[in-house]
């Protein structure tokens, strides 16, 4: 079987035992949550950190705390099984509820973290590949190499952002905390990523993300639609989310954020726009379906053909308009024969 | 008369969970890969990078030199002899020592303290390569005669090329009302097991090498290495472990089982190996990537007046067990429905990729496809019922086919006319159902299937399967036998066969499966042949030592032999429960009389195969069918299909456990669904696209349908107690069937698998613009047309029903 790299392994039991090792051990040393994540990166050595800083036994990192009404705040070591089934997660902010609960299998929900989620690495088919296979092929800038072998040519990294909770907090207008050696900072979650395969976080590798914040939810309405091959297991290959706050059947705030079609969860701001003042009718709906689909630039670095996942991003951020508009979402139901 | 007719069963037709199922649930199965022997060490192969290249230089200086190796081979370690299943394509070495010809040929081995170690060291092994052009498609290949991938074959990167004809084609489709000619492509894939391939290899201080594999072919695995470690067959023992699922993968002798044979020798350790998922992809042997042209001839009833197939195989590497492979794209299609002309030109190309092979159902299910989307398409044109059509044009029983294959029973009138009544296929057919942008459809396909290939794969007049039966004085009964467990329930089969001729519980038979040194040859788990030959050999095996106990029991209770029965633990008078003695009881008795209660069976299939030049390819001793009706829906927006329901029946001959065939139909469904809707091996810049289970695509439990499994029972004479095959046939309907379930829910054909969401948008956004709505391939490779062997049809000509059998003489008089 593949095996993990020799590593050494600190069980932090406070965010300040975890910080001080960070800062103790530097560049050799990386934070660990579910590890769902990070061990299979490890195994094809994209990672080969020497010590392991994990996270799983800092008590004031995991549980769900406040209300819909004043605000979600979720430990950053909150399970992702835990945020999907969280009822007020689920009634008021069913992007992220639906979102987590869409990540993967149900065995790597029960283990991997939300933290972990909005921090998963960005991945690309040259690059989830084992440490023989991109020796084969040529290392890519990403790790051991300095080209890029999706845009041969490019001096950036092309990797996909593969979040599914990333895009759906960013339409939620979250925030996160960070706890670092110089203190702690809270920023929007869109302040979090960055367009850049590599360096796709903004954050200091000291940096750990602690909690995330919700904002009240405010009669916001919000729904995340997942593209992926199967059913289970599948990272996704496109991921909508759409957050729009209506009176009456008037849109008065709206954001739609793309998962998975850039290094990082791309906001449709025009399509956003588009939306302010009108109603969900078929025609806008086709308009801002359209808008939003522009900035969808998917590369041929993921599973499906890149033509289709620019082709589905319409039809979801059609599909999604529809669902919050409470219009029949079509393609979803299916007829039992008499 | 065979033992079970002469009274109701009482084991057979039972849905009796598999003898270990207990053990596979709770984790008590040892595979290879759980042994753990005193002193083992683990060991992992260096593989190559390039596609083709020339190895100019290895060095092994720097692994050696690393702590904790034992040892570090090459190719120069080995003797120079080259190996390959097939004794036509012997092509390949365990550690190639002057070219690689894919990604992942091995070229140097390690073993060492732990499996770490050995992975570190082959990374310390400094191999000098030459770069080669690679040839990664069929078209560079041909186009590309100067660039060689072996030295033999049929043609420069031909490996093989095949042509057969059977009567006046063009006279056959002068006669017809509508001639139909479609291309089609049929994508490769893999098996992907659960189990990834180890081994362990003990070279003992004896002298002798036992080997324990994850293997489908001990026997042929035995020979192999005699052959390649040029050491006596006679010192080499090749036990096959708990296979964790085959499907074809485990059927070759692999440079895996070889490298740690002599690491061990060199070591004087036990040594294991397991290879990784990866590996595996590499290892592959799985399903030929195939392009058809087919051109079919069709009366306006929907008779067929004559077929045209040629198909081109994408080979990959190595020679594998292609060149059965390539008469398999041919030559088994006839069986299903009357076809009284028949042509078939096949052609295997040498590419620079993973050798293809047999999977599941091997070679056929490209030229189903191929076959029932063309008869779907002129189902259309002539306006006739798709299931209707098939119904009238099958196969009569006991008659031959164009191409001289006999089958014995059909059932497959009865498998269609069940599927269409317990869907309610006219009417689901009839009325087209659509929900927003989801369109349902229906579509349906038939098939036919080998129950063991008729010939072995070296010449031989010896049995293909044998039994050897010992009765213990307690009551129980050891059965040793070749077959190898993959997971089909062969031990569990061969258990319920001897139990119930010998009227005792599945429970008191213990199986010992494939050691080479204990039990007979078996030939291997392929080709749906291990029920019929195995389970023949163990009837006959059960019957002799039956008729040892008669004949005791006999003496004891002064009644004629004739007069007992076996049934219920107990040997004793038919129709008198009194006269009867406990089955234990009947072996001290019959071993005071004979002596030690063993008794051997042996089968090997009926001598009828035709005599031209590839005659014996496709013969069976019988054939399963099998009718498929799927019910799925299209998205028109997203392309996404949700496959619904599953229909299908199938002709098994008899269901010994129809627990077991249930599972294996529903097993081949699944398949099926993978190969049709998202399955393929694939390649970019030389190297696997997606060797890993996550990233290669196939089914969740999520994508499953409802499968209603309908067993029909032909009992056919060729088989044990009338079974036929059930592991394979299942599956091929499926591919076409949802083909066909596509276009009738939204209009556009879609002629090569996988059908992904991004072809149905292709094919819509084409329609929508006027075009045909198909997406499918375009060109046919360049190859030049090799002559045919021009051979009478034989179609229609009366076939014996059962003919002498060798090593079964005494049981037929
Ligand atoms: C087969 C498979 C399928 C998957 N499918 C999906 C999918 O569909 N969608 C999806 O989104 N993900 C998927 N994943 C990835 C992963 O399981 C999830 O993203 C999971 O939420 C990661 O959480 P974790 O706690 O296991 O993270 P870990 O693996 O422990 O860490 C991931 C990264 O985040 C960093 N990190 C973790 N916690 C913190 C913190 N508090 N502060 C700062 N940095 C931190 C780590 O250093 C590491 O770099 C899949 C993984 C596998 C193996």
């Amino acid at each position: 079987m593949m095996r993990l790299p020799p590593f050494t392994y600190v069980a932090a039991r406070t965010l300040a035992e975890a910080t001080a090792a960070l800062a103790e051990h530097g560049h050799a040393a990386m934070l660990v949550a579910g590890g769902t994540d990070l061990y299979p990166n490890m195994k094809r050595r994209q990672f080969e950190p020497r010590v392991l800083v994990g996270l799983r036994g800092i008590r004031e990192l995991s549980g769900v705390r406040g209300s819909a009404r004043e605000g979600v705040t979720l430990g950053a070591g909150t399970t992702l099984s835990t945020v999907a089934a969280h009822r007020e997660i689920a009634t008021h902010y069913p992007a992220l509820a639906t979102a987590a609960g869409l990540v993967s299998s149900p065995q790597l929900r029960a283990m991997g973290t939300i933290g972990g989620n909005v921090c998963v690495d960005t991945r690309c088919n040259y690059y989830n590949q084992s440490f023989e296979w991109r020796r084969a092929i040529g290392f890519c800038m990403k790790k051991d190499g300095d080209t890029c072998l999706v845009a041969p040519g490019s001096t950036r990294c092309w990797a996909v952002s593969s979040s599914d909770t990333a895009p759906a907090l960013v339409s939620l207008d979250a925030r996160v905390r960070l706890v670092g050696p110089g203190g702690e900072r809270t920023v929007p979650i869109a302040a979090l990523y960055r367009d850049d395969g590599i360096e796709h976080l903004a954050k200091t590798r000291e940096e750990i993300v602690t909690d995330i914040l919700l904002p009240p939810a405010d009669e916001w309405r919000s729904t995340y639609l997942k593209l992926r091959r199967r059913g289970s297991f599948d990272f996704p290959v496109l991921g909508v989310a759409v957050a729009a706050r209506l009176e009456g059947d008037v849109v008065r705030g709206a954001r739609i954020v793309l998962g998975a079609v850039a290094s990082l969860p791309r906001s449709a701001e025009r399509a956003e726009a588009a939306l302010i003042g009108r109603r969900l009718t078929p025609e806008v709906i086709a308009t801002v379906a359209d808008l939003a689909a522009g900035p969808s630039k998917p590369l041929d670095n993921t599973d499906f053909t890149h033509p289709y996942r620019k082709k589905v991003t319409r039809v979801f951020v059609a599909r999604a308009l529809r669902a919050i508009g409470g219009l029949d979402a079509g393609g979803s139901a299916v007829e039992e024969v008499a | 008369m065979s033992a079970g007719e002469k009274h109701g069963f009482s084991v057979i037709g039972q849905p009796l969970p598999k003898l270990d199922a207990w053990a596979k649930v709770t984790g008590e199965t040892r595979y290879a890969d759980d042994m753990v022997l005193p002193r083992m060490a683990h060991a992992k192969l260096l593989r190559s990078p390039h596609a083709h290249a020339l190895i100019r230089r290895i060095d092994t200086a720097r692994a050696r030199a690393l702590p904790g190796v034992y040892a570090v081979i090459t190719g120069a370690d080995l003797p120079r002899v080259k190996f390959g299943i097939l004794p036509v394509s012997q092509d390949e070495e365990a550690l190639c020592t002057e070219r690689v010809r894919m990604v992942g040929d091995a070229v140097a081995a390690v073993a060492a303290v732990d499996e770490e170690t050995a992975e570190q060291a082959c990374r310390l092994i400094d191999v000098d390569w030459e770069p080669l052009p690679a040839l990664m498609s069929m078209e560079e290949s041909l186009a590309h005669p100067e660039i060689r991938i072996h030295e033999y074959g049929d043609g420069p990167n031909v490996h093989k090329h095949v042509a057969l004809q059977f009567g006046d084609v063009d006279a056959a489709f002068a006669r017809a009302d509508l001639v139909r000619e479609d291309t089609f492509y049929y994508e490769g894939s893999t098996h992907l097991p659960m189990e990834q391939h180890a081994a362990v290899a003990q070279w003992g201080a004896d002298g002798k090498l036992t080997l324990w594999s994850s293997t489908q072919t001990p026997h042929y695995v035995h020979r192999s290495l005699a052959k390649i470690l040029a050491v006596p067959g006679a010192h080499i023992r090749v036990v096959a472990a708990p296979v964790g699922g085959g499907f074809g993968g485990k059927l070759d002798p692999f440079a895996h089982e070889i490298a740690v044979c002599q690491l061990s020798r060199l070591t004087g350790r036990p040594v294991k190996i397991a290879l990784t998922r990866e590996e595996v992809f590499y290892v592959h042997r799985g399903r030929h990537p195939v392009l058809m042209w087919i051109k079919t001839g069709f009366t306006k009833r929907g008779d067929i007046t004559g077929c045209h197939l040629k198909t081109w195989l994408d080979g990959g590497a190595y020679g594998s067990y292609g060149v059965a492979s390539t008469f398999y794209t041919g030559v088994v299609n006839p069986a299903s429905y009357k076809m009284p002309v028949y042509k078939f030109e096949g052609a295997r190309i040498f590419t620079n990729k993973p050798p293809c092979g047999p999977k599941r159902g091997h070679g056929t299910p490209q030229p189903r496809f191929a076959l029932e989307v063309q008869i779907d398409k002129a189902a259309e044109e002539l306006g006739l019922d798709p299931a209707d059509m098939r119904r009238r044009i099958v196969t009569e029983p006991f008659t031959k086919t164009a191409n001289h294959l006999t089958v014995t029973t059909t059932g497959l009138a009865e498998c269609i006319d069940r599927v269409v009544e317990a869907s309610r296929w006219r009417e689901r057919r009839a009325r087209p159902r659509a929900r927003g942008a989801r369109k349902r459809g229906v579509g349906f396909a038939c098939s036919a299937y080998m129950t063991g290939a008729g010939t072995a794969i070296y010449w031989n007049a010896m049995p293909h399967s044998g039994v050897v039966l010992r009765a213990d004085r307690s009551g129980a009964v050891a059965l040793l036998c070749g077959a190898t467990d993959i997971g089909q329930g062969s031990d569990s089969t061969l258990a319920y066969l001897a139990a119930e001729v010998l009227g005792i519980a599945p429970k008191d038979v213990h199986v010992h499966p494939a050691d080479t040194t204990l039990t007979p040859v078996d030939l291997g788990s392929y080709s749906s042949r291990v029920t019929l030959m195995c389970g023949m050999a163990a009837i006959q095996a059960a019957e002799r030592l039956r008729g040892a106990l008669f004949e005791a029991v006999a003496k004891k209770l002064e009644v004629p032999p004739g007069a007992l029965v076996a049934r219920d633990g107990k040997i004793g008078v038919a129709d008198d429960r009194e006269k009867a003695l406990p089955f234990a009881q009947a072996v001290e008795l019959g071993e005071a009389m004979h002596g030690v209660l063993a008794f051997p069976g042996s089968y090997a299939p009926p001598k009828r195969a035709a005599t031209f030049r590839g005659g014996t390819m496709g013969q069976s001793p019988c054939y399963s069918f099998s009718a498929g009706i799927v019910d799925l829906s299209v998205d028109e927006e997203t392309g996404e299909i949700a496959v619904h329901d599953v229909w299908i029946a199938h002709d098994v001959g008899r269901a010994l456990n129809p627990l077991l065939v249930e599972g294996q139909v529903e097993g081949s469904v699944y398949m099926g669904i993978g190969e049709a809707l998202m399955e393929e091996q694939v390649f970019r810049k030389n190297l696997h696209k997606t060797p890993s289970m996550l990233d290669y695509k196939s089914p969740t439990a999520l994508e499953m349908p409802e499968i209603h499994t309908i067993l029909v029972e032909t009992d056919d004479p060729e088989g044990p107690f009338g079974a036929k095959e059930a592991g394979q046939g299942p599956l091929l309907p499926i591919m076409p069937a949802i083909a066909n379930a596509v276009y009738h829910a939204v209009g556009v054909r879609i002629d090569e698998v996988p059908i992904t969401p991004d072809k149905i948008l292709r094919a819509l956004d084409q329609k929508r613009r006027g075009g045909p709505g198909r997406v499918g391939p375009e060109k046919l490779p360049l190859l030049a047309p090799r002559e045919p062997l021009v051979v009478e049809s034989a179609f229609g000509q009366p076939a014996a029903a059962v003919v002498v059998r060798p090593f079964q003489t005494e049981r037929l008089a």
